[in-house]
Order: C-alpha cells, then structure tokens, then sequence
C-alpha cells in the first residue's frame, strides 16, 4: 500500500501550490502559491495538515485521481460536483478516501480554482523553499498530465479537527475593497471616478498572473511612460490599451505601467476566483478596519 | 529631509517609496532589510523602492521618519560589488541601433562597452538586471516589434537599460551581443549574479 496518487485525467491546468516563496521578489522571482489562500489553507485544516501544506489548486475543470492507499481529502473554493467512486461528496469537509478509489473532481459550477488538500500533504523537490508552480517562470513543478504519480508526505499535524466549515457564496459581481493608488494620480482626472463607478467584465485573459478585465476607458494624464517600479499582490494595472488587469500569485516582480489601485489583502482570494465573464466592481471600504495605532496611516 | 521621499500606499500592507534618484535606491534597500521590522519584500524599481510586510502586518505609521533617518545616515552607504563579464559585440541589431542613433556600429560597440554600469534593479523574469549607467548618445527606444524569443545570454540595450537576459524569453530590446556567464542559477546560495548595486564592466574580446 503505497502512499501515492496516480493521476488518471489531469484537468484544465491542475498545478501543486503552498504558500509559495515569498521573499525573492527582488530577484525578479515571484511569490506564487495558492491564488486564493483562504480557501487553500482551510482545506488543509479540514484535513488536519499544517496550513502550508502543498496540496491542488484546479483551474475551472479538475484532474481524475486514483488513490495508491486509504487517506483523508477536502475540497474547497470554487463549488464543484466532485465524485468518489461515483458518489458525489461534500465540499468544505474531510472525507475518507479508500485505497483504490478514483476522485473525480469535475468542472466549477462558479468560481475558478478549487482546491484539493490531501492528508499529509504532497511531496516533491522544492524550488526556493516552495512546491509551488510559477505559471510565469516555469519555476517549479509542472502542470499536472495523466499518467504522473503524486508521491504524498507523511506531516500532517493533527486529526481533523472540524467536520464542515460554512463558507459564505461568492456575490454578483463580485465586489473587491481596494485601497487607491500607488498612481491613481496618473490618470486623468475622472479615471478614478470610472474606476470606482464601473461593473467590469472579466475577460477570457485570466491566469494565475493576472485577470484582466474590461470595463470603461482609464485614460492616463498624459501620454509619459511610466519608469518600471515593484508590484504589490493584488495591483490593479493600467497598460496604455485601458483593460485594467488584476495581478494574481505569480505577477511580474516589477511593471511599468501605473497601478490605479490595490485590491485589499482580505479579498484576494474573491479576486483569484474571477471567471471570464463574470462581474466585478471595485470599492473603496467606506470605514477600513484598523486597529487603532494605524490611524494615521492616512497622512502617507 | 522629509520632503526628499514621498510614500505612496500600494495596498494593505506595501508602500511604495518615490525616491530622488538611484543611489538612494540602493541605500534604502540594504537598510530596509536591517532595520525595518517585519518585512516580507524590498522590491527595487528606477527611483522607487516597493516595501512588503509579511501577511496580517502593516507598514508603521512613523515610516516616513523612520526612512529619513536610515537614508541620512552616512556611514551606512554599502561598498558597491564590481563584476567583470566577458561580452562579444556579436548581437543582430549592432546595425539598427548605429542608425538610430546617428553613429557607426563601430561607435555604438565602443561607447556601450567604454561606460561602467551599475544595476539598478531587477524585474521582468528571474535575474534580469536593469543596468543604468549607459551612454546617453546611446538610447535607443524599444524595437517596434518585439521577438517572439531572444536567446539566453544576449546582450541587449533598450532606452537608458542595458541587459543580459539570464534565460530565453520573448524580448522588445536591440540585442548587442552575447555574454556566456550564469546570470541567474539555483544551486547557489546567492541566485542572481548581479543584484541592485552591482558594478559591472563589460569586457570585450573575452574568450
């Protein structure tokens, strides 16, 4: 009885995430990792794994996995109607998987990216301190084929510790809080205005880089070039073709085209779950919640 | 002092620092590391500086102080690294850039090999340094169209950059030359042979 998962179908681009290698950006290396980390690391809890343990990450249509051995999964983010051995399963749950069964996770009803978390989590040579795939630098694992095995580790931490954990339904649109800038001074003066009023439709381009998204014209001041400069997490950038793009884990360390806006932490996952076609807006939260000695943030 | 940083918020937990030119660049990047807490990222651009926390932290509220002091210090500038590459004038565009900018190719090979070059920051793919520095006779803007692949180890120049690509990629700049030496490997504790602050000569002829 071994510990591995053969993979029968691999799926749209099914790639192997953790929390990504943080902290190389200033070698031009991205962070990557889960694109929607709430719902990657609540999968791994619900296993009873360490929160960073490298697990699936599907894009719109999932891989078929045949189990070498008896294990515990969960499936979380997008909803899809996932089978196992023909029955169909619950997301946000773990669930007993016996040896020789095959899991079907099947294609997102809304949303884009689920996630498979496995009872140990998965192994593999690691890159930078990380299993994650880096869709814009090859660096890591590839996407997986049929026919590749997935070998499992033997660290998880603990028992499951929660039988089903509620997880509140995506809205339409989809509406992502940012903070402006860094240079929303930038763009003409009603850029902004447009930005905030707008219901944006999410283009077919949408990777694990970015989702860009169509929406009303965001013409900048004038027609300078901007000087390359770092991009955050979540970095809504203009290029001179006005379709704003949304950057994702595995963005360009550096761009030169200006960001209008940053889409707030606590929201990136909502971000990463965009799917061509959908709806989102932007916001600025009327009231941020901030603890009490960030007050005065707001004199930057 | 204060009025020479200006600091721009870049989401819930970066801010991006507008600095008066490159040596501060550099400066602050070293600094930051050593005496800003909690930082997850420090992400050089031309004259700005991109700083991270870690996920759930916040950028301090006396920031903007805090960065005045560490870039008044001065006995905190570091003592710049030299690097010696190796580089054949041997790239397609020798041509068009000679007439672009209005000399010999004879001319662009000696000016672009004569001017010393410090990196200004990294970006674009895995250990792809911009490097300032250059001849201003020598700034050709982008190619109108870019290629679909510009082989690893091209020596290319585009506007105030110059380059090496560390791997194969699609690429927009005039490509010069070649140069054989790793740009950017795993294996090594440091991956990136160049980083930002980095002095490099180009060496003509070199194998």
């Amino acid at each position: 009885m071994s510990l591995r998962i053969e993979v029968v179908a691999g799926g749209a681009r099914t790639t192997i995430q953790d929390l990504g290698r943080p902290g190389w950006a200033h070698l031009g290396v991205p962070a990557s990792g889960a694109a929607d980390r709430r719902a990657y690391t609540l999968a791994n809890r619900l296993v009873g794994n360490a929160e960073g343990a490298p697990a699936l990450e599907t894009t719109l249509s999932g891989p078929v996995l045949r189990f070498g051995a008896a294990t515990t999964i969960a499936l979380t983010g997008a909803p899809v109607e996932a089978t196992l051995a023909g029955r169909s399963i619950s997301m946000h749950a773990p669930i007993p998987v016996r040896a020789g069964q095959e899991l079907d996770v099947g294609t997102a009803t809304s949303g884009l990216r689920t996630y498979v978390a496995i009872r140990g989590g998965l192994a593999g040579e690691t890159v930078l301190g990380s299993l994650s795939s880096d869709q814009l630098t090859g660096l890591g694992p590839a996407p997986l084929q049929s026919g590749d095995v997935l070998e499992l580790g033997g660290d998880a931490l603990s028992s499951p510790a929660v039988d089903i954990a509620p997880v509140a339904a995506a809205t339409d649109p989809v509406v992502l809080p940012v903070t402006l800038g860094p240079r929303e001074d930038w763009f003409a003066p009603d850029a902004v205005t447009a930005f905030l009023g707008a219901t944006f439709t999410v283009t077919p381009q949408v990777d694990r880089i970015g989702v860009r998204v169509a929406g009303p014209q965001l013409p900048w001041r004038s027609d300078d070039s901007m000087r390359s400069e770092g991009l955050a997490l979540g970095a809504v950038q203009v290029p001179p073709s006005g379709e704003a793009i949304v950057m994702l884990a595995d963005h360009p360390t550096t761009g030169g085209y200006p960001v209008i806006a940053v889409v707030d932490e606590a929201a990136l996952g909502d971000a990463a779950q965009l799917r061509p076609g959908g709806r989102v807006r932007f916001a600025v939260p009327r009231a941020a919640p901030r603890a009490p000695e960030d007050l005065e943030e707001a004199s930057f | 002092m204060s009025t020479l940083l200006d600091l721009r918020p870049a989401g819930t937990r970066s801010v991006l620092v507008e600095l008066p030119g490159n040596a501060s660049v550099r400066k602050l990047v070293v600094a930051a590391r050593e005496q800003i807490a909690g930082l997850e990222e420090v992400v050089a651009g031309h004259d700005t500086v991109l700083l991270v926390w870690e996920p759930g932290r916040r950028p301090p509220t006396d920031l903007k102080d805090r960065l005045a002091a560490v870039l008044s210090s001065r006995h905190r500038d570091p003592e710049p690294r030299t690097i010696a590459l190796d580089v054949r004038y041997d790239g397609p565009d020798l041509g068009a850039v000679a007439d672009a900018c209005n000399m010999s190719p004879e001319e662009v090979v000696r000016r672009h090999a004569a001017a010393v070059y410090e990196v200004g920051f990294l970006g674009f793919a895995p250990g792809f340094a911009y490097l300032l520095g250059g001849d201003p006779q020598l700034q050709p803007p982008r190619r109108d169209s870019p290629r679909a692949r510009v082989p690893a180890g091209s020596l290319a120049l585009a506007g105030e950059y110059s380059a090496i690509y560390p791997t194969a990629s699609p690429g927009g700049w005039h490509l010069l030359g070649s140069c054989d030496a790793t740009l950017f490997d795993l294996a090594r504790p440091e991956p990136a042979l160049l980083t930002t602050g980095t002095r490099v000569e180009l060496r003509v002829g070199g194998a």
